[in-house]
């Protein structure tokens, strides 16, 4: 999806016959756009960063702070929230496998068994994405009706006693995980589907014709081919997930023992004004991503990402 | 193989693949019905049928001037995202100039960054700056956040389009503005008003981004988290319904015609 987009070979080719001279046009068609994004992407990133050293303002009043260069900042929110930030990755990193092992049967499905009857295979895609067309709090707040304890399935379960009195389904990180998981089901489908989609079927068959059973076949064939797919469904799913607070938040799949950054910067940023601690746990974040990122697409060796 | 073997070969991931289908549907079908409960204090126990939240969507008027709030900064960062994103598009893949890798890192980090991050960002430029929080600075972060996507979602479409078109034009004597509101602009317009539908859609849903940079201004995402807190009115819900088949509808229309037209070629 939007991250194979940025591996256009046809473009570069291109844009090498482009003629030179014209290049005021260039200039024209990029500098709005470009000015934008530099002034409500780059400047607030800096912005950030520059808040994270702020110290507090001579008034003492809540939410007063003075520029500084206090790195005492980044050592408070780190000992503050250590916990939240080990629990921002691990609900992203089990939502992003159980996303995948949930999505990857689907999109072979509709990818490669379903590629002869396209009209199945359209109305398929559709009920992947159909999920977008509903708001993302209201889907969450759907999930928390049937989860909790008047609902469906906690009724069932505690009837069948595998759910004890006390128990709860919502406000524990099994709901959160599972929000997180739903939600996400579609960034991982798509990308996997358009990767197997447009295997051929050809090396399939070649596998089977070399003696290969189904599983070796698949193994080390059908899943390779289908790793670029694989790759931009993880990121998709995992860069959200481990920013978001939603899912998390008391009032929907979370309890006060869920609380991820996202719901730390929040909460900084929005109800305590503490500035500097929510702008460093937003850097934070954003650099064990980019850290996480990288080291992800360097190993799982698909340079054509970016 | 056994024969149980091969029937669960041949029927296992079908039946997986309804049953997943199902599991995606449950929450939406969910907001739906519970659009038509009677509701007496909350919407969360069935006390019947009634068609009358539908008629009297406007009874909670927050909910509808929310709604209303959310079209307004739709339409307006849409128009403002894919017009930006349109123009950057052409640029990449037409012309070739310095900074080229540095434009495609600054389109695809936006979309690599997550919401909390981007939205913080914003807030605490505005706040340095001190410009007050409302409709204009949603906007200003919508039009942000959809500018990448544009972009991505019109660039495959200019890659496609064959460059003899326009000399064609050219060699007609047309003028550069005729080559490009007659041959250039018809011929990217199926991808513009995809880009145009997926900022809308994305603008449309956005929470987390909003929620830093919204100040009192109510969206109906920002609506519903507020009063995710004492229970959603049944209106939410229908308009959340009314929204869903909308897009349904839009989509399923854009997939026929797409066929149609494959097949228009196919046989002329």
């Amino acid at each position: 999806m939007a991250f194979g987009a940025f591996a256009t070979t046809a473009a570069q080719s291109q844009a090498e016959d482009a003629p030179r001279r014209r290049s005021w046009v260039a200039l024209v068609l990029l500098l709005p756009g470009i000015a934008y994004l530099a002034l409500f992407f780059l400047v607030p990133l800096v912005s950030l960063v520059l808040t994270s050293f702020n110290a507090p303002g001579p008034s003492g009043a809540m939410g007063d702070y003075v520029p500084g260069f206090e790195w005492s900042n980044y050592v408070t929110v780190v000992s503050m929230y250590g916990e939240h930030i080990i629990r921002s990755f691990l609900y992203a990193l089990l939502a992003t496998a159980f996303a995948l092992l949930f999505s990857y049967p689907l999109a072979y499905l509709l990818g490669v068994r379903l590629r002869r009857f396209p009209l199945v295979q359209a109305l398929g895609v559709t009920l992947v994405i159909a999920p977008f067309f509903i708001s993302f709090l209201l889907r969450t707040l759907a999930w928390k009706a049937i989860l909790s304890d008047e609902g469906p399935v906690s009724t069932a379960l505690h009837a069948l006693s595998l759910l004890g009195s006390d128990d709860h389904i919502t406000g524990t990180p099994f709901s959160v995980v599972f929000g997180l998981t739903y939600n996400f089901i579609p960034f991982m489908t798509l990308p996997i589907y358009t990767s197997l989609e447009r295997l051929d079927l050809r090396y399939v068959e070649a596998g089977g014709d070399l003696y290969a059973g189904p599983v070796q076949t698949f193994l080390r064939v059908t899943l390779p081919l289908s790793l670029p797919g694989v790759v931009s469904g993880s990121l998709l799913t995992f860069i959200p997930a481990a920013g978001d607070y939603v899912n998390a938040s008391s009032t929907f799949l979370g309890g006060t023992g869920t609380q991820m950054v996202g719901n730390v910067i929040e909460a900084n940023f929005l109800s305590l004004q503490n500035y500097p601690a929510a702008a460093a746990m937003s850097i934070i974040l954003m650099a064990i991503i980019l850290v996480l990122v990288g080291v992800y697409v360097a190993r799982s060796g698909t340079k054509d990402l970016v | 193989m056994s024969a149980v073997g091969r029937f669960l070969g041949r029927f296992a991931l079908p039946v997986y693949g309804v049953l997943a289908f199902v599991f995606l549907l449950i929450p939406i079908a969910y907001t739906i019905v519970f659009s038509f409960n009677q509701v007496r204090r909350t919407n969360i126990a069935w006390r019947g049928f009634t068609l009358d939240n539908w008629t009297n969507v406007c009874d909670d008027p927050t909910v509808c001037q929310s709604f209303a709030n959310s079209i307004v900064v739709g339409v307006v960062a849409t128009v403002l995202a894919t017009a930006l994103g349109t123009a950057i598009a052409i640029a990449l893949v037409r012309f070739r100039f310095r900074f080229r890798s540095g434009t495609t890192l600054l389109l695809f980090l936006p979309m690599a960054s997550p919401e909390v991050v981007l939205g913080a960002g914003l807030a605490a430029e505005f706040l340095t700056a001190g410009v007050p929080k409302g409709i204009g600075t949603v906007i200003l972060a919508h039009t942000m956040f959809c500018i990448s996507f544009v972009v991505t979602t019109v660039r495959a479409r200019v890659a496609g389009l064959d460059p003899a078109l326009e000399e064609a034009g050219r060699d007609l004597y047309a003028s550069p503005g005729q080559v490009w509101w007659r041959i250039t602009f018809p011929l990217l317009l199926p991808g513009i008003v995809a880009a145009a539908l997926l900022s809308f859609a994305l603008s449309f849903d956005d929470f987390i981004i909003t929620n830093f940079n919204s100040g009192s201004f109510m969206t109906f995402p920002k609506y519903i988290y507020i009063a995710s807190a004492r229970g959603i009115p049944p209106q939410a819900n229908v308009i959340a319904s009314a929204v869903f088949f909308i897009a349904l509808i839009v989509v399923v229309v854009s997939q026929l015609t797409t066929a149609a037209r494959r097949k228009r070629l196919a046989r002329g």
